[in-house]
Parts: C-alpha cells; sequence; structure tokens
C-alpha cells in the first residue's frame, strides 16, 4: 500500500514560551524550536505500522520552505521511504484551502491508496484533511484512532468520539484520514537515525511542477486572513470545590459524570 | 596381596578391577575424562569467539594485583558473614587439595610415583585437616540451604525455575569426593595396622583418621576392597564434576580465576559502544547496542558462565528491592540459560534471537538506576552496568524508547536540558533578588574569565527547589576564596545519564559542545555539586581540567580553617549522612562529607545501616526522574525509613536527585513534619560563619593570649 502523510513543522509547544512580540501581530519566533507537529507523528508511525504488516511505501510530504526540511529529514530517520518539499515562493501565506490545493497538486502527481493528515495542526485549524479529501473526491473520517486494512480496497477504521466512546466504520481506498494521537506509540527517533538520513535526496516541487496557479494559492488565493494575536483576557480562574474530603469526592464523581469522564 | 611398599606407603598397584588391570583402566577413565573436559571447555568457549571485542589485557600488574586480592584473597566474600566464611572454607579447601588431587590421579596410572620426602608429609597433614573442612562446610552449606533456605537464594516464578535440586548435587558431590579420599587413607592405614606394617600418621579428628577408627576392626581383605572401591569412587567423581561444572553454576570454579582476572578496572565508567571503534568511526557501526547475544563482549559472556547464583547483587538492588521487574541475578542466570541452551555442549548452534522481547523485558532493562550496588556486592566481580547500557543501546537504535523519557531525549536533543527550558533563562538562578547582593556569579562568556569552573548542570540550573543548592554552593565558594564563574546559556546537559540510557550519539552531541565550552572559557579547574556531572566530566569526558565535588572543595577548607561552623541551634535534630551512588560507591567520596559534617558543632549524627558502599540508591537521577516504573513501593521511600529506623530525623543528601527523591518520598511515606532533607551545600552554606564572626573569633584569640600572659 503507498501511503502519504502530509506533515507540518510547528513550533513546540512543550520547548517554548509563546510570547507576543513587540508589535503584537505575531508570536515572538527568535527563539524558538520547531518539531513535526504531534498528530502527524502519530499518523507517520501508524503508516510504518500498516506497511510494516501489509507491505507498501510510505512517503512524508509538507508544504513550505527549506526550513521545514529538517522534519522530513526526522521522518526519514524514523523510517520513511521518501519525504517531499512541496515548496514555491506562491504557497506563502496560504490559508488552509492553499495548502490542500497544493498537496491535491502532489497527490494527483503520483499515486497513493491512503493519505493521513494529523487531526489538527498546533498552531491551525484541523481543516487541510477534509478539505484535501473534498478536492480529490475520496471518503474522508476525522479523528481516527485505529486502522485495519481488509482487504486491498477497504480499511474498518474506529473514530474518537464524546465520552470516550469509538464509532467503527468501513472506508473505501483510496481516502483520506486524519490521525488522533493516541493511535499508537511512536518510536524514538535519535540522533543517529538522523546523522544517517542526513545526505539522503529530498525532491522538491513548485508550482509549476505540480500544475498549480498561483493565483489559487498563497496570499492571493487565501480567503481566510489573519487579522490578529493577542493574549485572551485571564478569567476568574479554575473552580476550587470546598467542603470535606467526602463532599468533594461526591462532587468530583457528580462532576466526572456530566462530563462523560466515568461510565 | 597385590601392592607394593614405597617409601613405606602401602600403593595399590596391578591390583584388578573385575578383571582390568588398575593401570589400564584408570588411563582410560583419565584420558576420556581430560579429553571430554577439552571438549566441553572448546564449545563453552565457541560463543566467545564471536562475541563483541574487549579490551582486557591491558594493565597486568594491576590486574594481578586484582586477582591477588578478590580471588585468592576473596576479599568481598566476608560481607555476607555466614556464607562467606563457609566459601572461604571451601576455597581454601580446594586451593590446598587441589595438588593433593593431582598427586591422586596419577597414583593409579603409575607403578613407582611418588611424593618425596618430609614436605610431602606436612602437606599431608595439612590437606587431611582441609578435606574434613571442606566436609563439613559443604555438608553446613547444604543443611542451611534445605533448612534455613536464605531468601536470596529463592526464585521469584517470574524469573524462572531455581535448580534447587542441583545445587543439593553439586554439594554432595563434592563431599563425596572429599569423604572417598579420606576413605582410601583410611583404608590404607587400617591395613597397615592389621598387617602390622608401619602406619602412616594422620591427623588427630580429620576426616582419614576418624574413618580409619571407625573401619579399623574390619578383616584386610574387606579393608582391600574398601581401599580400591573408594580410589574408583575418587577419581570417578573427581572426573565426574569435572565435566559437569561447565552445565552449571559450579563452571565457575573453572572460570573465576579468568573472570576477576579480566575484570573492569574503572569505575564509574562506560564501556564505547564497541572497543577499537573511535568516535568518528561510530557511523560505519551498522547497529549499536546488544539486542542478540552475540553482541555482548567476550567477557560479558565469561560473566555470564561465572555466575555462582548467590543472590547478592540482587539482594542489594534497590529497583528490585521495591519491586520493580529487575533482578541482576537474573539477568546473568537468563543469559547464561540461553547461551546453554543455544550454544549448546552436544548439538548444534541455533542463534539470532532477540534478547529483549525474548528472556528480557523492557521494563527489566529499563528500571535499572545504575547505582552500582550489585557490582560493588559480587564477589567474582561479574558487571552490570556496562550490560544494562549496551541493551539500552540496542533499544534506542530501534526506537523502542518509554514515551515519557523520549519527551526528555527530544528536549534535550532541541534545548540542551530535559525540561524543554529555554537556553537564555539557565543563568535565572544567580538572579534571585537577595541572593545576587550578596554573591556575584559572573557568566564566563569571553568578556569574563575566572580559574574556577562551577558546572551547576541542568537540575540545579532549573528546578524552582533545587536552584537553592546552586545559591548555597555559590557562596561556599564565595567564602573560601574561591575565583569562579559559570557558563550559562552556553552549558547544556552534561549528558551523564543520556549516555547511560543508551543514547550515545546525543550523549556526545552534549560532551562535545560542554568540552568546547569549557576549553573556550580557559578555566584550570571544575568544581560541581552535582555528583552524576561530576562522575561524566571526571570519566564520561576526556582531557578536562581536574574536577571536584563541592563536598571535597568543603572538607579542603575545613581542614585548612578556612570554612568555620556556627553551632547547630536545635538540639532534637539528629542528622543521617544519605551517601550518593555516584559520589560514593561510583567514586568513593565517603570520608569528606562526614568531615564536613562532624565539624559543624553540636551536629548530632548516626549512621543509616546501608552507607557507604552499601547505601541503597535515592531512586536515580538524570533521565530516571522521568521514567515511570512498574513498582510496589518508590525506592525513595525504602531510604527515609532507613533514615528513621536510624533514629534520624534529618537526611544530609549531597546530590539534587537525591534531594528530588527524597523529599518526594517524606511526603509519600507520610513522614511529612517527622522527617526534613537538607543538602550539605545548604547545611554548611546555613552553619558558615562568615566575616562578622571574625571579630568574635578575634576575641576568643585575644581571650586565650591574655589568659596564658
Amino acid at each position: 500500500m503507498d501511503i502519504l502523510v502530509c506533515a507540518r513543522r510547528v513550533p513546540d509547544t512543550a520547548e517554548n514560551e509563546i510570547q507576543l512580540n513587540r508589535t503584537g501581530n505575531d508570536i515572538e519566533r527568535d527563539d524558538l524550536v520547531y518539531s513535526i507537529n504531534e498528530p502527524d507523528n502519530y499518523a507517520v508511525e501508524e503508516a510504518l505500522q500498516i506497511v510494516a504488516r501489509s507491505g507498501g511505501k510510505v512517503t512524508v510530504a509538507t508544504v513550505g520552505t527549506d526550513d521545514d526540511e529538517e522534519i522530513l529529514r526526522r521522518e526519514m530517520a524514523m523510517g520513511a521511504n521518501q519525504g517531499v518539499l512541496l515548496s514555491d515562493e506562491a504557497f506563502s501565506g496560504s490559508d488552509g484551502k492553499g495548502i490542500a490545493t497544493v498537496l491535491k497538486g502532489f497527490v494527483q502527481k503520483e499515486k497513493f491508496d491512503l493519505i493521513l493528515t494529523g487531526v489538527q495542526a498546533e498552531d491551525a485549524g484541523a481543516q487541510v484533511g477534509g478539505m484535501l479529501a473534498a478536492m480529490l473526491d475520496y471518503p474522508f473520517a476525522s479523528l481516527v484512532n485505529s486502522i485495519e486494512v481488509l482487504d486491498g480496497n477497504r480499511l474498518k477504521i474506529s473514530r474518537e468520539i464524546e465520552g470516550g466512546n469509538r464509532e467503527m466504520s468501513e472506508i473505501d481506498l483510496p481516502c483520506v484520514l486524519s490521525i488522533q494521537t493516541g493511535i499508537n506509540e511512536p518510536r524514538y527517533v535519535g540522533m543517529r537515525g538522523i546523522r544517517q538520513v542526513a545526505s539522503l535526496e529530498i525532491p522538491t516541487y513548485g508550482a509549476p511542477d505540480l500544475g498549480i496557479d498561483p493565483a489559487s494559492v498563497g496570499e492571493a488565493g487565501a480567503n481566510v486572513k489573519r487579522d490578529d494575536y493577542f493574549v485572551p483576557a485571564l478569567g476568574k480562574g479554575a473552580e476550587i470545590l470546598q467542603g470535606t474530603n467526602e463532599e468533594i469526592a461526591d462532587k468530583l464523581i457528580e462532576l466526572m459524570k456530566a462530563k462523560g469522564g466515568l461510565q | 596381596m597385590p601392592g607394593i611398599m614405597i617409601q613405606g606407603i602401602w600403593t595399590p598397584v596391578r591390583a584388578a578391577y573385575w578383571g582390568i588391570p588398575e593401570h589400564i583402566l584408570f588411563t582410560i577413565i583419565s584420558v576420556v575424562g581430560v579429553a571430554l573436559f577439552f571438549y566441553i571447555a572448546a564449545r563453552r568457549i565457541n560463543p566467545l569467539l564471536r562475541g563483541a571485542p574487549d579490551v582486557r589485557f591491558d594493565r597486568l600488574p594491576l590486574r594481578v594485583r586484582t586477582l591477588v586480592k578478590y580471588w585468592f584473597g576473596q576479599w568481598k566474600h566476608p560481607r555476607y558473614r555466614v556464607a562467606g566464611t563457609l566459601h572461604l572454607c571451601i576455597f581454601a579447601g580446594f586451593i590446598i587439595l587441589a595438588t593433593r588431587a593431582f598427586y591422586l590421579l596419577l597414583f593409579g596410572l603409575s607403578d613407582d610415583f611418588a611424593a618425596p620426602g618430609s614436605l610431602a608429609r606436612v602437606y599431608d597433614v595439612v590437606a587431611d585437616y582441609a578435606a574434613t573442612i571442606v566436609f563439613l562446610a559443604v555438608s553446613a552449606a547444604a543443611v542451611r540451604r534445605v533448612f534455613f533456605r536464605p531468601v536470596r537464594y529463592s526464585v521469584p516464578a517470574q524469573f524462572g525455575k531455581g535448580h534447587p535440586v542441583d545445587a543439593i548435587f553439586l554439594l554432595a558431590l563434592i563431599a563425596i569426593l572429599m569423604y572417598s579420599e579420606s576413605l582410601f587413607e583410611a583404608t590404607r592405614a587400617a591395613i597397615q595396622i592389621q598387617s602390622g606394617m608401619p602406619v602412616e600418621f594422620l591427623p588427630v579428628l580429620s576426616l582419614p583418621w576418624l574413618l580409619k577408627n571407625a573401619f579399623t576392626a574390619l578383616p584386610v581383605a574387606t579393608l582391600w576392597n574398601v581401599h580400591l572401591g573408594a580410589y574408583l569412587i575418587d577419581v570417578l567423581t573427581f572426573y565426574f564434576l569435572l565435566c559437569y561444572r561447565p552445565f552449571g553454576i559450579q563452571f565457575h570454579v573453572e572460570t573465576s580465576l579468568f573472570n576477576v582476572f579480566f575484570a573492569k578496572l574503572d569505575r564509574g565508567t562506560v564501556k564505547p559502544v564497541r572497543w577499537g571503534i573511535s568516535d568518528s568511526q561510530l557511523d560505519q557501526v551498522k547497529s549499536f547496542g546488544v539486542k542478540r547475544f552475540e553482541d555482548f563482549t567476550w567477557k560479558h559472556m565469561l560473566d555470564f558462565y561465572s555466575c555462582a547464583d548467590c543472590g547478592r547483587c540482587s539482594d542489594n538492588c534497590p529497583a528490585n528491592a521495591a519491586g520493580r521487574p529487575i533482578s541482576p541475578r537474573f539477568i546473568t542466570i537468563k543469559a547464561r540459560d540461553y547461551s546453554f541452551q543455544h550454544f549448546p555442549v552436544f548439538g548444534r548452534t541455533n542463534n539470532s534471537h532477540s534478547l529483549v522481547g525474548g528472556i528480557y523485558s523492557e521494563d527489566e532493562i529499563w528500571s535499572c538506576t545504575t547505582c552500582g550496588a550489585c557490582e560493588e556486592e559480587c564477589p567474582l566481580l561479574i558487571e552490570y552496568i556496562d550490560k544494562i547500557v549496551d541493551l539500552r543501546r540496542g533499544l534506542v537504535d530501534d526506537g523502542n524508547v518509554p514515551k515519557s523519557i523520549q519527551k526528555a531525549l527530544k528536549a534535550l536533543e532541541s534545548r540542551g536540558n530535559p525540561y524543554g527550558k529555554m537556553e537564555k533563562k539557565k543563568a535565572d538562578w544567580t538572579k534571585d533578588g537577595a541572593f545576587q547582593q550578596s554573591c556575584r556569579v559572573p557568566v564566563l562568556d569571553g568578556r569574563n574569565g575566572a580559574d574556577t569552573l562551577y558546572f551547576v548542570d541542568s537540575i540545579t540550573s532549573y528546578d524552582d527547589r533545587i536552584q537553592a543548592i546552586g545559591r548555597a554552593t555559590a557562596r561556599i565558594l564565595d567564602s573560601a576564596g574561591v575565583n569562579f564563574g559559570i557558563l550559562g546559556p552556553t552549558e547544556k546537559d552534561s549528558g551523564h545519564d543520556v549516555r547511560r540510557f543508551g543514547e550515545e550519539m546525543l550523549f556526545m552531541a552534549l560532551r562535545d559542545h560542554n568540552t568546547d565550552a569549557i576549553r573556550s572559557s580557559g578555566v584550570k579547574r571544575i568544581v560541581t555539586s552535582d555528583p552524576h556531572a561530576y562522575n561524566a566530566l571526571k570519566h564520561d569526558y576526556k582531557d578536562m581540567p581536574p574536577v571536584e565535588h563541592i563536598i571535597q572543595v568543603m572538607a579542603r577548607e575545613v581542614r585548612s580553617g578556612k570554612l568555620v561552623f556556627k553551632r547547630v541551634d536545635n538540639d532534637s535534630s539528629v542528622y543521617a549522612y544519605h551517601d550518593p551512588c555516584y559520589l560514593g560507591r561510583h567514586n568513593q567520596v565517603y570520608d569528606d562529607p562526614r568531615e564536613v559534617l562532624d565539624a559543624i558543632p553540636g551536629l548530632k549524627r548516626v549512621e543509616m545501616s546501608r552507607c557507604r558502599d552499601r547505601s541503597f540508591c535515592c531512586g536515580g537521577g538524570g533521565l530516571m526522574l522521568f521514567y515511570e516504573p512498574k513498582e510496589d513501593e518508590r525506592i525513595g521511600v525504602k531510604r527515609v525509613r532507613m533514615a528513621a529506623e536510624a533514629g534520624a530525623n534529618v537526611i544530609v543528601t549531597a546530590c539534587p536527585f537525591c534531594m528530588v527523591n527524597i523529599e518526594d518520598a517524606i511526603k509519600v511515606s507520610g513522614l511529612e513534619g517527622r522527617m526534613t532533607a537538607i543538602d550539605l551545600a545548604e547545611l554548611v552554606d546555613q552553619q558558615l560563619m562568615r566575616e562578622p564572626a571574625r571579630e568574635v573569633q578575634d576575641e576568643i584569640v585575644a581571650a586565650g593570649v591574655d589568659a596564658q600572659g
């Protein structure tokens, strides 16, 4: 099975302190460390496991610039067969639809049985997967937390829904799935693995290679524009439960039941 | 009767066993026995030839001294009084009797072989007593195993089956050997008595002497048959044991000499990924670490053969005591059983099974805190830490790392510390208001220089609680007049535990970065308050200026009189010093901290029963703080209870990780309010008499002069 995983490089929330810059129109980016968007990493691990069971190959693609190559290399060190950079000046400033358009151009250039995206990028809107499927006219499922290959043409998947429940479905290939974290336990990629892929070739494709009209992507083609960045006003804080230990425990249980944490 | 007198000793030659002439029978037995032994030995050596290389032929004079101390001198044995004494008897007996065994074997082969003169007589007396003592010792050992069943011999179900019958069987065989050779002598003496010949001397109350008196009354013909029978049994038992030993723990009788000779000489170090491959050649190595049995070095395989299954290692292992799924003894025994099964003496080799996921579980390998208690205890000097690190390297190479540790490693890679905190905040601990006014800590960034570097490392720089230890250390260095600075943002984690968790390349990246930073700073010596950093700079880093732990600095300045202390003002405080693994066991700094504590007037100090080289690990430092083990009880909780048992209500630590684990354990164990923890640097900082108090000292001196004048 030939699998494409669409990945994105984002500032690592664990290792950065996100603050507004001085002019207030963006976050302070000077001292940021970046890594692959976490759900995308889960998606790559899932793809590798599927291929280990059923054969095939895994391609990881990202829409970005040279800086974004590092995540492609990391996923190749993890085991992906090929990394691809989709880069063009025309792509810069793309909204979700623009990114989906670029990815669609790449998908139509090659042939993939299955396309995986992360459910959401840490700094974006959980939309690319669905838009890409619509553009390709492929079936789509979001929040996927388990995948079973039934035969060459179908998958049995489970989606995460409220209350810790799962919705089981069958879906025809080729399709697009957006992957939820926790679907598996991604393997560790060490410095050694990264060094071993340091000199591997990563092809770069621009708008002409993918047959994309620059007017439909980038800032020019964006329907959504960022208006402002601000730190939200602080609310009154957490709810502190009062009473004896038994009373607090009872209230807690009630709350958890009400919110679906207990069955 | 068939037999001749040789130098006054009656010798059974030209006797016949069921018609076979005696010297033919014993020649056949000997040839078969020796040949079989050599074949078995060769088959046992086979996997070692396929193992990874190891460097064990260096520093021969030191190796010989190690052999004399630990093998011949049985140095570690008395750490367990009863078993140690028994073993000393058995070992001493074996050494003494080895010569006689040889002599006896040759006896049966030749007509006129005989030991010369009076030296032989003295030897014989000693040997007779030795045989008696060995006989008693193995009997005691057997009784102990059957009736007293020391806990450390038991085999928990998860680790496989024990071999209790095997142990008793072997003790029985040794007893039979001692008995038959004593009987051989006893019957010969009885025959001499009965035939009116000069009787050879048997020492009083030795086994041969006792048997002689028991058997004297029998008719000569019977005695003669018993005599021949004893000899046959003796020889058969000897060769049986010789060939049987390589199939179990008794193999240590042969391998112990070699195992101790080839022992690891450098405490606190970790073996390279592969001996003979330099750092720059590492990219060519196909696979890192130990994944299959042949990936172990030949010396590690020899370790597996040499284990006597005594359980002392596991008995002292803190992870094992806490209920984690690791037992050092079984790491060795399972590997030994694997090698016996897959590299059999009789049969074909069948190998290439993965060890982790096979005989070992992942949790087993990650549970080790690398405290070194097992290695400290083992009488055969079997190594464990290098094997665990090698197994971890294999797991890391395959991407098989627990999630919580992956997170810390990723942060170490991007930010140079496991917390993911920003580099530019590394020196923020020095900017605490009150502190900054009393103590200036320059950052050595090219504009500032100093002769001493205070290597702070990650936890002391970033952890809110532990920063206090950093500040205390800085104030002490200041009071001692040391010209020091810190690296600040250019300092990355020392990488000590990154290495011991198997991520060798990340460790090398951190080490190389820090090495450059240290060299560029131009410092002439390094001080640290973190024993893990201390160990790394001393053993894992190369060509560094001399490194000391702050405790060593304090002890020196206490001796020189530069650091003087106020009296402790709380009379009910009882202090117990907890030896950190990487300061104590791995680097043998035991006395300096005690000297410093004892220099504080009015300080009441007690020792925990597990102290110094028997100290009980706090639970582990570095990346171990990020690991979520399966355990029955936290290791730290056990340690805190030990302090309470010793009568202490304050635990003094000398390691930031010990502080974290112990403070945590105090809360978890319910001892909050009855037990506190303090770092030695914090205590010293608190009790130090500083400048204004000089006047008081001058007054005391002046008063002294007045009194004399």
